[in-house]
């Protein structure tokens, strides 16, 4: 399946606004990041596990059991900081 | 800093049938203006006030939270020369619209208002709106802290500051967490490295 993938704040200076990626059918959010960090390089670094990393899909908050569809809108950022 | 009015309806006056768009019981679903606007200008608290409690006399209390730009952020006054403001564009209308259904479910207020600026603001600008208009003050009161609290780690926004020393992004506080915490919402965002990973997760909450 097709996603669009998104970076906001300190993440899209580092790995660029977005990019589409291919991902096997039925993975999660977390599969989605994990296969990121598999690319190495800047992915690895920026998203790797125990760095504070929120996702989201379709524009809502998720974790990482959250399912991907064919399409979706997944989004990586930093904590959030409004307000 | 924070403000807060108190009016007494004016019983009497027959307003019921003068509002041209008021088809639905409910005042909040046919108001004229939006609940959520992300911009980059600058808001007008009278004004906003005004707009909010117009044309609903069932209104009694009025609570409102302005949000500004400091000079600081736990350094020297005037270490912060400059502030941009990033978003989610889409998410970030959709999860304040979130916030305001989930604050309507949880406190008996009659409308509710958020406006947020982005892009570059200077310290003393306002940066942040949240006005609730209810009968009774209490519900006003709670619900305009309740959507403060849970904007503050669930909307999309990031800040970043200008200083001498260059420009660096705004760490999210734990504090935040705790805020919306006493809601009984879970907030995850400043401690928010993978769950079992403790290296990250006291990293996170230290930086």
């Amino acid at each position: 399946m097709k996603l669009r993938v998104r970076y906001f704040a300190s993440l899209r200076e580092a790995l660029g606004p977005g990019e589409e990626v291919e991902l096997a059918e039925g993975a999660t959010l977390g599969a989605l990041r994990d296969a990121l960090v598999g690319r190495g390089g800047r992915h690895a670094e920026m998203l790797a596990r125990g760095r504070a990393v929120r996702g989201a899909v379709d524009q809502v908050m998720a974790d990482d059991g959250q399912p991907l569809r064919d399409g979706a809108e997944v989004a990586f950022f930093p904590p959030v900081t409004g307000g | 800093m924070g403000g807060c009015r108190r009016r007494a309806g004016r019983p009497g006056l027959p307003l019921q049938g003068t509002m041209p768009c008021m088809g639905a019981a409910e005042p909040n679903l046919s108001r004229a203006t939006a609940r959520v606007a992300i911009q980059t200008d600058d808001f007008d608290l009278g004004a906003e006030v005004s707009a909010l409690r117009a044309g609903d006399p069932g209104v009694g209390a009025v609570a409102s939270f302005v949000g500004t730009v400091r000079d600081r952020n736990g350094g020297a006054a005037g270490e912060v020369s400059a502030l941009e403001l990033e978003h989610y564009p889409g998410m970030t209308e959709r999860s304040i619209e979130a916030m305001i259904d989930e604050a309507q479910r949880r406190f008996d207020i009659r409308a509710a208002r958020v406006v947020h600026r982005v892009g570059q603001l200077a310290p003393g600008d306002q940066i942040v709106l949240v006005v609730v208009a209810s009968a009774h003050r209490g519900a006003a009161f709670q619900a305009c802290e309740f959507l403060m609290d849970y904007l503050k780690t669930q909307a999309p926004f990031w800040k970043k500051e200008s200083t001498a020393e260059g420009a660096r992004w705004v760490d999210a506080r734990v504090a935040d967490d705790a805020a919306l915490a006493r809601w009984g919402i879970a907030a995850g965002n400043a401690a928010c490295a993978a769950p079992g990973d403790a290296a990250g997760a006291a990293g996170a909450a230290a930086r």
